[in-house]
């Protein structure tokens, strides 16, 4: 199953996912899809490095599925971390 | 109410600067996460799943309507427009940002606020009763000495550190609504034969994962000796409290392995030695400290009830609403009215920057311009003319708070759960909506009764589901949301911790399941005078489970 | 390494003798408990001023009778989380009377200086000399105190008395 690096931005906490040209991108449809072991590891060395330590805070892989709605992360918890709460904002 | 004076202001600045400072310092590289991240908490700052989540602390629940407004203001400028009240008389908001903390920090400065110490192994907010000055069964005032421990609690240098966080309440009433058994320390005030006010002091209390009920230390303690009483059993909780494992580190976990007795013989050899310093409290400071609470002026009026009562009998909404929102207050024609942040339409506990706003306005009008947040999650007016109550919830109702179910089963408590929370197995909010939704009608509330339900996101318990007369506690289970259910707790003067029923429920399955419970409630309650908690007290789980899982 | 002592940097006669097997003939040192345990008469022999270290589950009681041999108590923390090296410094400060340096060592941040000073560390072994110029910083965060404690500085409480 493919993977994904998510972390938060350190500025404002916001999710993020890492993107192929080493961005960090808001949507999950921006972030680049490791499909092997291999790529997974290196966008996670990638996302470590120590110019990231300054931009974002506990990167981590996630693995995700790929549907018809679009990705999905598998465990609900990183699911709600990609499209926010389940209820909406009551502001 | 307590009101800074200029050392409060100096410090509070001092503290704004400080922490702008390590902002900056952290925002440039210089210092790492590891390194910054417990200066954050102890300014309140978490990081969440979607951004970093604010606590600011209202010290022992105590509003002004400018304060309110402030918060309001805070929401607005630097949130989504809406904070979430804790029941830790906290207020939360989900979606702050770091490059904004120092500006926000000096907005809540100049309302006298704060998030020192709402997170950290160091003593937090100080709480207490809502209704403290007010109610009609009262015997002190607790304020008083929650603000005296308010200042000797911040910043104290020898207590920042501890091996865990810890919690301390005050109650100055024979019925307990600040919850002071489940708290690492918790003091009673009640009057001794002679008439003197003293406490009775309660340590070892507590939730998360392994629920205690708090035991009795001392049972008469003067006033004056409170901060070194409290001095010597923080030492001895600093000296000896489990460091090597986080979920063993709460002074619950030290008083039951050493025994109750022996920790109070600690703490009395180490009181000796500090009580006649200058932790030692004078009449004359506790005097100067209490002018702050004087009791605001009261008029006098006549008693106003059956006037009340009357306007009930021509409308059944305003009748419900009177019964289960509004409680005696010590001062002939007047009235303490709770505002419901129970809505079906909102997460518990959650309110928005108009209403905020709204409330402040009425807090002005109709209350001398202060509230309290209460543990419970919602709002209190203390001091409402009875006169002018019937205005007031018409007031409340166009702003949807006035939800007629203060004390009942949709008067949930509910933590953030997954939703908002790092730490969560499963969400929280949406089932408390279910459930909400699901009784919404009045008459079936009002069957149902005095009933506290409380949910948990996880086996932290900030959503108190351990002393819920039903409590909820939301697992993870191969990925799927389980809720298990436990029956019994209270936290109040008679607080208990719930039984388990047994296996948890998926989330389509927590709705009836709550159904059956209260099901069985109505069929085995002697009458209707019966509460859920008496009744269960009495026939016990068998029918409960029963009804959960079958005869079998 | 720099020593900062009573605000100020100070230079550091003592060596830390806790981890050497042979202690140094002459000179200034710090010594573990147990070497003061095993070595008590060999050290007071010495010709030299004399430091023991506090490790951050060793309670001065095992040190009470015999603070009037050290020139300094080290306390120690392994980690800045572990705080109850705080209680000791009150504890040799106010019930014992010890009045020379109490030093803290280990993982000791910019942060924490002000809530040690408070309790009666007066010596502070940071590391890294760039630092001192933000040690002088965090020095003057605070200006005010609620908490009496016995560090000399005058509480809220009093201030507010006049
Ligand atoms: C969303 C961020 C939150 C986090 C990360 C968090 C974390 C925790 C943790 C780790 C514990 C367990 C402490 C222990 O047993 O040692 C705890 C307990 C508790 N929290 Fe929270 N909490 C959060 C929000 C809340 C909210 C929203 C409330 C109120 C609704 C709350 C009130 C409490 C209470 C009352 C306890 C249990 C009482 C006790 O300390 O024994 N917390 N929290
Ligand atoms: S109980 Fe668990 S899920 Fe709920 S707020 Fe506390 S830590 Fe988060």
């Amino acid at each position: 199953m493919p993977h994904m690096v998510i972390a938060n931005t350190l500025r404002d906490g916001r999710v993020v996912f890492l993107s192929h040209d080493g961005s960090w991108a808001a949507a999950i449809a921006d972030g680049e899809l490791a499909q092997n072991e291999t790529a997974a590891s290196r966008l996670l060395a990638d996302s470590k490095s120590s110019a990231n330590s300054n931009v974002v805070i506990d990167p981590q892989l996630i693995e995700v599925n790929e549907t018809d709605h679009g990705r999905q992360p598998t465990a609900y918890r990183e699911y709600i971390r990609a499209y926010g709460p389940s209820v909406r904002n009551p502001g | 109410m307590y009101r800074y004076d200029e050392f409060d202001h100096t410090f509070m600045a001092e503290r704004v600067a400080q922490f702008a400072r390590q902002v900056a310092r952290r925002m440039s590289g210089e210092m790492t996460e590891e390194q910054f991240r417990p200066l954050r908490l102890m300014n309140g700052l978490y990081l969440q799943l979607h951004a970093y989540m604010l606590r600011v602390n209202v010290p022992y629940g105590s509003l002004s309507s400018a304060q309110l407004r402030g918060l309001a203001e805070i929401a607005r400028k630097y949130d989504r427009n809406y904070g979430h009240f804790t029941t830790r008389q906290n207020i939360q908001y989900n979606w702050i940002k770091l490059d904004e903390m120092p500006a926000l920090l000096g907005d809540l400065a100049k309302i006298e606020m704060h998030g020192i110490q709402s997170s950290g192994n160091c003593i937090r907010n100080t709480t207490s009763d809502q209704y403290a000055g007010a109610s009609a069964d009262e015997i002190e005032d607790p304020r008083v000495y929650c603000e005296i421990i308010r200042q000797w609690s911040t910043l104290h240098p020898e207590f920042s550190y501890l091996p865990r966080k810890f919690k301390i309440a005050v109650t100055g009433a024979p019925k307990d609504r600040a919850a002071v058994a489940l708290h690492d320390i918790g003091l009673r005030l009640y009057h001794n034969a002679e008439g003197k006010a003293g406490f009775e002091v309660l340590v070892g209390g507590g939730q998360g994962r392994t629920p205690v009920i708090a035991k009795t230390i001392r049972k008469w303690l003067e006033p004056e000796d409170m901060l070194s009483y409290l001095e010597a059993i923080l030492r001895v909780y600093n000296l000896w409290g489990r460091r090597d494992n986080k979920y063993k580190a709460r002074i619950k976990i030290l008083v039951n392995a050493t025994g109750i007795d022996e920790f109070r013989n600690q703490v009395d050899s180490e009181w000796d030695k500090i009580k006649d310093t200058k932790l030692q409290l004078d009449a004359q400071e506790i005097e100067r400290i209490r002018a702050y609470f004087a009791s605001p002026a009261y008029e006098t009026l006549p008693d106003y009830s059956a006037e009340l009562i009357a306007h009930g009998e021509q409308n059944t909404a305003f009748k419900e609403w009177l019964k289960s929102n509004t409680a005696a207050h010590k001062i002939t024609g007047y009235l303490i009215v709770n505002l419901s942040l129970k809505s079906p339409k909102q997460p518990p506990g959650d309110i928005t920057s108009e209403q905020m706003l709204a409330t402040a306005d009425l807090a002005d009008h109709y209350n001398f311009g202060e509230l309290r947040v209460n543990h419970r999650q919602n709002l209190t007016f203390t001091d409402v003319r009875q006169i002018d109550v019937y205005e007031l919830w018409q007031k409340l109702a166009a702003l949807d708070l006035a939800t007629p179910n203060i004390g009942k089963v949709s008067d949930i408590i509910a933590c953030p759960g997954l939703d908002y929370c790092a730490l969560a197995n499963a969400r929280s909010i949406p089932i408390a909506e279910r459930i909400q939704q699901r009784f919404e009608d009045i008459d079936r509330l009002h069957d149902v009764g005095e009933l506290s339900l409380n949910i948990s996101g996880c086996m932290n318990a900030c959503g108190h589901h351990h002393v819920g007369n039903i409590g909820i506690l939301g697992v993870e289970k191969k990925g799927q949301e389980y809720y298990q259910f436990t029956l019994g707790g209270s936290s109040t003067e008679d607080a208990a911790l719930g039984d388990r029923t047994g296996p948890g429920f998926s989330t389509d399955e927590v709705v009836n399941a709550v159904d059956r419970i209260l099901n069985t409630y109505i069929e085995q309650r002697d009458d209707i005078e019966e509460t859920f908690l008496e009744t269960y007290r009495r026939v016990g789980m068998a029918p409960f489970k029963e009804a959960l899982y079958g005869a079998n | 390494m720099a020593l900062i002592k009573d605000g100020v940097e100070a230079k550091d006669s003592f060596v830390n003798a806790c981890h050497l097997d042979t202690l140094p003939a002459s000179g200034d040192i710090i010594v573990s408990l147990d070497q003061w345990n095993d070595h008590r008469d060999a050290l007071l022999a010495r010709d030299a001023q004399l430091g023991v270290t506090l490790k951050s589950d060793q309670h001065p009681d095992s040190i009470a009778d015999d603070l009037q041999h050290f020139a300094l108590v080290a306390l120690e923390f392994p980690a800045f989380t572990d705080g109850r090296a705080y209680s000791y410094a009150r504890i040799l400060r106010d019930q014992y009377s010890f009045a020379k340096e109490l030093r803290a060592v280990g993982d000791v941040l910019l942060e924490q200086l002000l809530y040690m000073n408070r309790v009666g560390i007066n010596a502070f072994d940071i590391v890294g000399d760039n630092d001192l110029e933000q040690w002088k910083v965090a020095a003057a965060d605070y200006t005010v105190w609620y908490q009496p404690t016995n560090d000399g500085r005058t509480s809220i409480r009093d201030l507010r008395r006049g």
